[in-house]
């Protein structure tokens, strides 16, 4: 499917949105003033890229320490093709998984889903992944357990 | 501590920021609150780093960028250097040391094939590293980076 063009105004006010959210009474008119785009237009701008998908999300991320999602594990699975859609399709029932996706596959490296689990403790994170290998027959996982967060950032689009 | 108030506060936030003129008043009301305590707390709650950032979340393949994870296999003694040439790109988003032999796994948004390209090849072609994957999405079945607080 093609993708809605980006305008110049659309660019601006994503820049402008893409730092810190105005802690303010009127955010968007403070984007308004930022941008020279008027508040009303900024906000039906905004709007319309909630309804064509542009934007997937407007609101709050949590740091997962903070509220207690101390463990994380980046699980891939080696899944038959042809059945991936009907395995995704459990996993991502589960709250505690946040990702879910098909990727290519490398020479050595034959795991095709992904998926990254999110738990109180390690053994939390390992009895999820137990049970999605029980549930969907699937023996053939490595468990990529984080060692050092190095960079988390949210991406600044539009600056080059 | 996150107060009765604060967790449902932060399920609310979490998944609708209105769109409106004054929303942290329309938050309030949801909230049986006020607007200038809802705008205090969240203040705390962004201070005290519960939250980690408010806004839109925009999707990359919407907005005609290329999104790859890539995974390096490298050397223990080169590691730091190798890191930190990755984390000095603004697209490499996210970075993580993990185990196992392919030891360095970061996300990777460019607006061009192009540049992806010139990336993976300035990075693999650093001392100490043994491999590199560009592990390209084919299919993305759910991004959904929320916990409902109890």
């Amino acid at each position: 499917m093609e993708n809605v063009k980006i305008d110049e105004n659309d660019k601006a006010i994503i820049r402008a949105l893409q730092d810190d959210f105005p802690l303010e009474r009127k955010p968007f008119e403070f984007i308004a003033k930022e941008t020279g785009i008027p508040e009303d237009e900024v906000m039906r701008r905004v709007r319309g890229m909630i309804e064509d998908g542009r934007i997937r999300k407007m609101g709050a991320v949590l740091r997962h320490r903070e509220i207690g999602y101390v463990a994380n594990v980046l699980c891939v699975w080696r899944v038959p093709e042809d059945s991936a859609d009907r395995i995704a399709s459990m996993m991502v029932r589960y709250p505690q998984i946040s990702h879910v996706c098909l990727r290519k596959t490398a020479p050595g490296w034959p795991y095709n889903l992904y998926t990254m689990v999110h738990g109180r403790s390690r053994t939390e994170c390992d009895d999820i992944v137990d049970k999605l290998a029980r549930e969907n027959g699937i023996a053939d996982h490595v468990m990529l357990y984080t060692v050092r967060e190095l960079k988390k950032e949210s991406m600044k689009y539009f600056l080059e | 501590m996150l107060s009765a108030f604060d967790k449902k506060f932060l399920n609310l936030l979490q998944t609708n920021l209105p769109v409106e003129h004054r929303p942290f008043e329309v938050l309030a009301q949801q909230m049986d609150s006020d607007e200038s305590t809802v705008l205090h707390r969240i203040r705390e709650l962004k201070r005290d780093g519960y939250i980690r950032r408010i806004g839109p979340f925009f999707n990359s393949d919407k907005l005609d960028y290329f999104a790859t994870l890539v995974a390096v296999d490298v050397d223990a003694e080169h590691i730091d250097e190798v890191v930190k040439a990755i984390n000095e790109y603004p697209g490499a988003t996210h970075n993580y040391e993990r185990e196992g032999k392919y030891n360095i796994w970061f996300a990777l948004l460019t607006p061009n094939n192009e540049q992806r390209k010139r990336i993976i090849d300035h990075i693999s072609a650093m001392p100490g590293v043994n491999d590199i994957m560009d592990l390209e999405a084919t299919k993305k079945y759910k991004i959904n980076v929320q916990f409902k607080l109890q």
